[in-house]
């Protein structure tokens, strides 16, 4: 399971890497934008995407977007972990194809229920 | 060309002036004194009127600018309450890494203490020097040890993350900082406008408000149409099929 983590701030990307590691997921790695992570998905057989929303240069909506609209990584489960906590926001995410939604701050346990809902869903 | 037909018209009454005074008509004197004195007024009345004009439409100006109505009235006590909330959420994350380094260290410590006397006997059963009765006491210490170990392992474990979890503040009160800092751009740009508005009236740009991005939420501001927690997200993320 190979896991692409996205956010500007290397300190939040240090927590997400540790709380996977917990989890068992170890084979990860991070970009600090879309404009860096998307290349990386597209040439790295990424198995999962977890990015935050509010980047500057490639935002994770944007970066959600190109990954639907690219044939092949159309099917990437992507989960956002993001700040942003406007309804609206929320259901354009939703419309864009996210597979989870999570606010921040959040919790160790959340993080791990909503991936572990994601791979259920993935592999029904 | 205004101030020498000015000066011109002002000569011919002082002359008028004179001749009338050397001719003794009082009254009609009196007359052009007044017309020589309405010229200053005049042009007394002009000036301020000019200036009133210039000044109500430096005025109407800046007021048309709505970013400045905005910025004073809420975004700059909307900044101070921002920064308020960064010092709440650095404060409360030092308390939280405070708190389990100052639960998880008497654990470490009691740990090694325990193992060093285990140590100790554990030296004395391979030298032979225990009794059979000192030896079922050691037996019954090592279970005990190795339970508190796997126990406090998992304690110290919590701890540690919680810790880790504590961190997330950089991200949140960072991009809290960014929003304040951009706004204290926006209000230089406005004094500089304003302090360059005395010399030049220029015509002001209403700007509009693109779709920015919020960021984390702040207790107290940011209600609008921002949901409460992770709950609500689910909720919502339900509602629509998910």
């Amino acid at each position: 399971m190979k896991i692409l983590v996205v956010d500007d701030f290397s300190t939040m990307r240090r927590i997400i890497k540790n709380l996977l590691r917990d989890l068992g997921f170890t084979n990860t790695q991070e970009a600090d934008d879309g404009n860096t992570g998307l290349p990386m998905l597209q040439s790295g057989n990424f198995d999962f995407l977890i990015t935050d929303w509010n980047m500057p240069g490639m935002t994770g909506i944007d970066l959600l977007k190109a990954v639907r609209a690219d044939p092949r990584l159309s099917k990437l489960p992507v989960l956002l972990v993001t700040a942003e906590s406007k309804r609206e926001q929320i259901i354009e995410a939703a419309q864009a194809g996210v597979n989870g939604y999570v606010v921040k701050p959040f919790t160790a346990t959340t993080l791990e229920e909503k991936i572990s809902k994601i791979f259920e869903r993935v592999q029904a | 060309m205004v101030r020498l037909e000015e000066n011109n018209n002002r000569l011919a009454l002082a002359k008028q002036l004179v001749d009338q005074l050397e001719s003794g008509s009082a009254q009609e004197a009196e007359q052009t004194i007044d017309l020589l004195a309405g010229f200053n007024e005049n042009n007394l009345f002009r000036e301020v009127g000019r200036l009133t004009r210039e000044l109500h439409n430096a005025i109407n100006g800046f007021l048309l600018d709505t970013r400045i109505t905005e910025l004073a009235a809420h975004e700059m006590p909307d900044a101070s309450e921002r920064l308020n909330y960064v010092i709440q959420m650095t404060e409360n994350a030092a308390h939280t890494s405070l708190g389990a380094v100052e639960a998880g260290l008497p654990l470490a410590e009691e740990l090694g203490s325990e193992a060093r006397v285990l140590a100790n006997d554990w030296q004395r059963f391979q030298q032979r020097e225990l009794s059979v009765e000192e030896f079922r006491v050691l037996v019954r210490q090592l279970t005990d040890f190795l339970r508190t170990t796997g126990d406090y392992s998992g304690k110290l474990h919590g701890k540690l993350s919680e810790v880790l979890m504590a961190q997330d503040y950089q991200d949140l009160t960072g991009q809290i900082i960014r929003q304040v800092i951009t706004l204290i751009r926006d209000v230089e740009d406005k004094l500089v406008r304003l302090v360059s508005l005395s010399g030049d009236v220029n015509k002001q740009r209403v700007v509009k408000p693109g779709t920015v991005l919020e960021g984390p939420a702040v207790p107290g501001l940011d209600q609008r149409d921002q949901v409460s927690g992770q709950d609500e997200v689910d909720d919502l993320l339900s509602s629509l099929g998910f």
